[in-house]
C-alpha cells in the first residue's frame, strides 16, 4: 500500500520528506536556478514538485508531467523514447545529446525541460523524411562518418544547426562547427567530408 | 593462444572454452568482387538515423535506475554505514551494500586476488561502498546521497614512483610491488655496448590516458524467471557471462548477455565491471529491470585506464646502422589491484628491430588508484615513445636519416619469442619505404632544413615505425551461415561490432563468397543466448578470427547446395560451379540451376553452414607492421604545435573495406594526438590523493580542431595466404602505436627539443623554451 501510495503522489512523499528533514542541498540548487531565471514574483516550485508543461519536439506538441529538475536530455531519453539524444557526460562538455532549440544546436543536458515551453525543439529523428535519411544523414552514410556512433546523433544535429545558418561552411567554419561535439573513435575527418557533401546535397546537387 | 600473447588482454582467469576441430582450411581469394571495396556499412542506417537501440537506450517497462555510492578516498575503510534514511526516499526500492545479504559475493579483481563486492576496506577513490535502485535518476542520486558513511581515513599512496620507498603507504599491507621484477634477457649489453660506435641513454614518462568512450558503462539487468538477462555496453558477451557467471554462482545458460551496439570501448569493455553484478542484484532484489550506467566521472575512476609508464631506455649503434645493444627498464601500476601496469612496454624493444643484444626489466606496483583495464594497444605506444624517439636520436648521432636507421634493423623473425619463429610477413620494410615514398619524406625534411630556422614558427618532419604483438587472431571461433530457399542469408556470430566495421566486413565476407548483395544478408550476432561462441573484440583480432569463420561457414553452406544441385541435374560434383545465384555445370549442353530452384534447398527450407576458425601456422608469428610519418609546425613562443599532415602506412594484410579501413587509420591518429598531447590523468599526490580532472574539460580530447588538416592511409596489401583464408590481419591497435613518437620526433626536428614526457603541450613546451632561453 505504501508502494501504491508512492507511485501516485510521488511529489506528496518528497514533501513530506523534506519537511522533516530541511532543505537539502539539492533544493537550494534547483530552486536558486530557477529563481534566477524567472520574474521576482514567480513562485519558487519544489525540485520533486510535478508540473504541466507543453513540449513542441520534432514538429508535435507533447503534454508533459515533469519534475522542475529534469533536464530536457532526461525527458526526450526516458519519458519519450527519443533515444537518439544521447547521454554522455550530462554537463554540457560532449555534445552527445545536441538538439536544435530554434534552428540552434544546443546542449540537451544543459537546459531544463521546464525552461523550454514555447521552443521548437528538433531532434535526430526529426532530421528524418519518414523512413528517409535527411540530407546530413545521408551524407554521414556516404562517408562512413562514424564509427561506434553513439556521438553521431549529436555530431549531425550540429552540423544540421551549423548548414541552416551557413549553407556553404569553409573548412575552418566546418571544424568550429562541430568543435563542441566529441568523438573518441576520432572519424573528425570523414565528418568534414560528411558536412560537404550535406552541402551539396541541401543544395540539390546529387 | 601463445604463451607470450597471454598477457595482452590480461585474460587470466577468463574462461575459454576448448577451440573446435577446424574444417579444411580453403585457399585464399584471388581476384575480389567485393572484398577491398568501399562500402558504407551494413548498419549505417541504423546508427544515422537514431534507430540503433544501444544498451543505454535500452528500456523496459517499470524499469528502475541504479547508482552506486562510491569511496571519495584513495584508501579508507568504511567504518559505519546507515542507510536508513535512504532506504525510506521516495521512489527507493532497494538498496545493497556490504551489509545486506543479496550482495554477499566476491569479485575477482585478478585470479588470485578476491574482494566482496561491497568491501569495507577501499584501495581507490571510487571503491563501490553500496547501490541503491530508484524509479528515477534524480531519485537514485538522492538516496545515494543520502546514505551516511564513516570512513577511517588511511594514508595513501598514488605516485608510483615513490611506491617502492621504505615508509611509502602499503595498498595492501604486504610491499607495494605486485610480483617480483620481470627481467629478459638475450645476448650480452655488456658486450653490445662495447661494439657500439655511439651510445645514448634517456629517460621517458607517459601519463596515464583514460579510455572515455562515448558511452558510458554499464546495462540494463533483468531476471526472467530464473534466467539473468543482461544488455550490457561490451566489447564481449561472452566475456561478461562467464564473470558475471562466476561471481553469482550461476550456469553459464542462466545469463544471457547482449550487446548489439556499443558506444566505444577501446578495451575498457572487455570485461563487465562491478556495475554488471551490482545491476543484476538489485533486479533480483526489487524484481524489476535495473539501468544501471556509470556517470562520466566514474569512468575516469573505475572503469580502467592506461598505465603511466617511467622508462629509461639506454641503446648502442654502429655508424653503419647496426643496433648492438638496447637495454630498458619500466617502472608502471596498474593501480590497487593485478591489472598488467607494465603489461608489454618492453614489447617493442625486444622484438621490433634486429639487436643481439636486449635486456628489459618491468617494475609493477601497487598504487591507490582505480585498476587499469586493457587500452587500445597495451603498453605498445608507451614503449614506443622511448623506442622511436632513441632511434630519432640514434640516427642523429650517427649523421644517418631516420628512415634508413630503421631499415637497416628490419626482423627477418621475432626475435624475442622462443624460438625465434618467422613472421608470415615483415611489412615493416615497405611500409617504411611506401611511407616515406608517399610523405616525400627526404624531400620535405631538407627542403625544412635548407628554409633554416629563422622566427618563432618552425616546421619539421618525424616517423616511428611499429609492430602489434597480436593481431593475427586465432581460435575458436565458431559461426553459422543460414541460407533461407530464396537464396537471402542469414549470418550469426557472437562477435561485437564496436565500430569497426565488423558486421559490414563479414557480410562483405559472405557476399563474396555467396555472390549475393550485402543487402540480402540479416546478421544476428553479441548474444549468448542466440549466437555462436566469440571471444571479444579486441587485440585486433576480430577480423583475422572471425572473417575466415565466416568464409568456412558460407564454403560449407556452398558444398552443400552443389551436392543438392548434383542430385537435380544428375551430374558429379565435381563438375558444379557455384557463380552468383546460380549453379552451372561443365556439361555439354550446358546445365545450370538457380540456388532457389534445388529441390533440397526448398525441401529443407534453409541450408546451414558451420564455420570454425582454424588454426595459426604451425611455428610462425602473424603481426601487422605499420609507420607513421608528420609535419608539424611549433610555435616557440607560446609553445604550440599543429600538426599539418599525418600519413600512416599499414601492412595487415588484405583490406576488407577501403572505406571503413580509412576511418580507422585516422581514428588511430587521432587517438595517438591524445596520448602523446593532450591526456593525462592528474592525481592529486601531495593533498587528497583524489583525481582533480575527472571530466572532459580538465581531461582534454582531441576534437575536430586538433586533428591535422591533412590524413592520409596508405595500405600496404602484402599477400599472406598463411595467415588465414582470407588474408585480413589486425588494424584497429598498431594505427595507434606509433604517433605519439613521430610527433615527438618531428617536435624535435623543428626545434631541437626533445621532450621525453607527455603531455607534449604548450604549458610543457613553453616552459621548455623559457628555460633555454635563460641558458643563453
Amino acid at each position: 500500500m505504501e508502494e501504491d501510495r508512492k507511485k501516485a503522489h510521488p511529489a506528496l512523499t518528497r514533501r513530506h520528506f523534506l519537511a522533516a528533514v530541511g532543505a537539502g542541498a539539492a533544493t537550494v540548487v534547483a530552486s536558486s536556478h530557477l529563481a534566477a531565471g524567472a520574474s521576482t514574483k514567480a513562485r519558487v516550485m519544489e525540485p520533486t514538485e510535478m508540473t504541466k508543461i507543453r513540449l513542441r519536439i520534432n514538429g508535435r506538441t507533447h503534454r508533459l508531467l515533469v519534475e522542475p529538475r529534469w533536464s530536457l536530455l532526461f525527458v526526450l531519453r526516458e519519458r519519450l523514447g527519443l533515444t537518439a539524444v544521447k547521454s554522455g557526460c550530462e554537463r554540457g562538455e560532449c555534445g552527445a545529446c545536441t538538439v536544435l532549440v530554434n534552428d540552434v544546436p544546443r546542449y540537451a543536458c544543459m537546459m531544463l525541460a521546464v525552461e523550454m515551453q514555447g521552443a521548437d525543439i528538433i531532434t535526430l529523428e526529426g532530421l528524418m523524411n519518414g523512413e528517409k535519411l535527411g540530407h546530413v544523414q545521408q551524407a554521414f552514410l556516404e562517408h562512413d562518418a562514424f564509427q561506434c556512433g553513439y556521438c553521431t546523433p549529436g555530431q549531425i544535429v550540429a552540423v544540421e544547426g551549423l548548414l541552416r545558418r551557413n549553407p556553404d561552411p569553409s573548412n575552418d567554419e566546418i571544424r568550429k562547427g562541430v568543435s563542441g561535439n566529441l568523438c573518441r573513435c576520432g572519424a573528425y575527418t570523414h565528418i568534414f567530408q560528411a558536412v560537404e557533401r550535406a552541402a551539396q546535397l541541401k543544395r540539390g546537387q546529387r | 593462444m601463445k604463451q607470450e600473447e597471454k598477457g595482452v588482454y590480461y585474460t587470466e582467469g577468463l574462461f575459454v572454452p576448448e577451440t573446435p576441430t577446424p574444417g579444411k582450411a580453403p585457399k585464399p581469394w584471388g581476384e575480389t568482387a567485393v572484398i577491398g571495396k568501399s562500402r558504407p556499412r551494413v548498419d549505417a542506417y541504423e546508427r544515422v538515423s537514431g534507430s540503433a537501440v544501444y544498451p543505454s537506450d535500452f528500456s523496459l517497462p517499470h524499469m528502475l535506475h541504479g547508482a552506486v555510492l562510491r569511496c571519495p578516498h584513495p584508501h579508507a575503510k568504511v567504518r559505519k554505514l546507515d542507510t536508513s534514511k535512504a532506504e525510506k526516499m521516495p521512489g527507493v526500492h532497494g538498496l545493497i551494500s556490504g551489509a545486506t545479504r543479496e550482495a554477499d559475493v566476491y569479485w575477482p579483481y585478478s585470479k588470485d586476488v578476491k574482494t566482496k563486492l561491497f568491501d569495507s576496506i577501499c584501495r581507490f577513490e571510487g571503491e563501490a561502498v553500496a547501490a541503491v535502485a530508484a524509479e528515477t535518476p534524480y531519485q537514485v542520486w538522492d538516496a545515494v546521497e543520502a546514505i551516511q558513511v564513516e570512513y577511517d581515513v588511511f594514508p595513501f599512496i598514488v605516485d608510483e614512483k615513490k611506491a617502492l620507498r621504505s615508509g611509502a603507504p602499503q595498498v595492501h599491507g604486504a610491499g607495494n610491488l605486485v610480483k617480483p621484477k620481470e627481467t629478459y634477457s638475450r645476448g650480452d649489453v655488456q658486450e653490445g655496448f662495447a661494439q657500439a660506435d655511439v651510445m645514448r641513454e634517456e629517460s621517458y614518462r607517459t601519463e596515464c590516458e583514460v579510455h572515455t568512450p562515448m558511452e558510458l558503462h554499464g546495462c540494463v539487468a533483468y531476471w526472467d524467471g530464473d534466467l539473468l538477462v543482461i544488455h550490457e555496453s561490451t566489447q564481449g558477451v561472452y566475456a561478461v557471462q562467464s564473470k558475471v557467471a562466476q561471481v553469482l554462482g550461476l550456469p553459464l545458460s542462466k545469463v544471457r548477455v547482449i550487446g548489439h551496439y556499443l558506444g566505444g570501448g577501446f578495451g575498457s569493455k572487455l570485461q563487465p565491471g562491478k556495475y554488471t553484478v551490482i545491476a543484476a542484484l538489485l533486479a533480483g532484489k526489487t524484481g524489476r529491470a535495473v539501468k544501471l550506467f556509470v556517470t562520466r566521472e566514474e569512468t575516469y575512476l573505475c572503469t580502467g585506464n592506461r598505465p603511466p609508464a617511467n622508462m629509461t631506455l639506454k641503446a648502442g649503434v654502429k655508424k653503419d646502422g647496426t643496433l648492438t645493444a638496447l637495454e630498458f627498464s619500466v617502472l608502471g601500476t596498474g593501480g590497487a589491484y593485478p591489472a598488467g601496469g607494465t603489461s608489454l612496454v618492453d614489447w617493442l624493444i625486444k622484438d621490433l628491430y634486429t639487436c643481439p643484444h636486449v635486456r628489459t626489466e618491468a617494475t609493477d606496483v601497487y598504487i591507490n588508484a582505480g585498476p587499469a583495464r586493457p587500452f587500445r594497444a597495451p603498453g605498445h605506444p608507451q614503449g614506443s615513445w622511448a623506442l622511436e624517439q632513441m632511434l630519432d636520436a640514434l640516427a642523429e648521432a650517427i649523421d644517418m636519416d631516420p628512415v634508413e636507421l630503421r631499415l637497416k634493423n628490419i626482423p627477418a623473425y621475432s626475435q624475442a619469442r622462443p624460438g625465434t619463429p618467422a613472421y608470415t610477413t615483415t611489412g615493416l620494410k615497405e611500409c617504411l619505404e611506401e611511407g616515406a615514398r608517399a610523405f616525400r619524406w627526404e624531400e620535405r625534411r631538407k627542403e625544412i632544413e635548407n628554409s633554416g630556422k629563422n622566427g618563432s614558427l618552425r616546421r619539421g618532419v618525424g616517423m616511428a615505425g611499429c609492430l602489434w604483438i597480436a593481431g593475427g587472431g586465432g581460435p575458436p571461433s565458431t559461426v553459422i551461415v543460414k541460407l533461407f530457399s530464396d537464396g537471402s542469408v542469414n549470418l550469426n556470430m557472437g562477435a561485437s561490432d564496436i565500430g569497426t566495421g565488423t558486421k559490414t566486413v563479414m557480410a562483405m565476407v559472405v557476399a563474396e563468397e555467396l555472390g549475393i548483395r550485402t543487402e540480402m544478408i540479416q546478421i544476428e550476432h553479441a548474444d549468448t543466448g542466440t549466437t555462436q561462441y566469440a571471444t571479444p573484440s579486441g587485440g585486433s583480432k576480430t577480423v583475422p578470427t572471425e572473417a575466415p569463420a565466416v568464409r568456412s561457414a558460407a564454403i560449407h553452406v556452398k558444398q552443400q547446395l552443389l551436392r543438392m544441385a548434383a542430385d537435380d541435374l544428375g551430374m558429379d560434383v565435381s563438375g558444379l560451379h557455384f557463380k552468383g545465384n546460380e549453379i552451372t555445370a561443365d556439361s555439354d549442353p550446358p546445365k545450370k540451376i538457380k540456388i532457389r530452384e534445388i529441390s533440397g534447398l526448398k525441401k529443407q527450407g534453409v541450408v546451414v553452414g558451420v564455420g570454425y576458425r582454424g588454426p595459426n601456422p604451425e611455428g610462425k608469428v602473424v603481426n601487422p607492421f605499420a609507420a607513421q610519418f608528420c609535419e608539424v609546425e611549433v610555435n616557440t613562443e607560446t609553445g604550440e604545435v599543429r600538426i599539418l599532415d599525418l600519413l600512416g602506412t599499414n601492412e595487415s594484410g588484405r583490406v576488407m573495406d577501403r572505406l571503413t579501413y580509412n576511418n580507422q587509420v585516422h581514428g588511430g591518429i587521432t587517438m595517438g594526438i591524445g596520448f602523446a598531447m593532450t591526456e593525462v590523468r592528474v592525481l592529486d599526490a601531495h593533498g587528497t590523493g583524489k583525481m582533480v580532472n575527472r571530466n572532459w574539460h580538465d581531461y582534454k580530447l582531441p576534437t575536430a580542431l586538433d586533428v591535422p588538416p591533412h590524413m592520409e592511409a596508405v595500405p600496404i596489401e602484402l599477400p599472406d595466404p598463411e595467415a588465414n583464408n582470407t588474408g585480413a590481419k589486425g588494424l584497429g591497435e598498431p594505427v595507434t602505436i606509433p604517433t605519439g613518437a613521430a610527433i615527438a620526433n618531428a617536435v624535435y626536428h623543428a626545434t631541437g627539443v626533445r621532450v621525453t614526457q607527455t603531455p607534449l603541450n604548450p604549458t610543457r613546451l613553453s616552459l621548455i623554451f623559457s628555460e633555454r632561453l635563460k641558458e643563453r
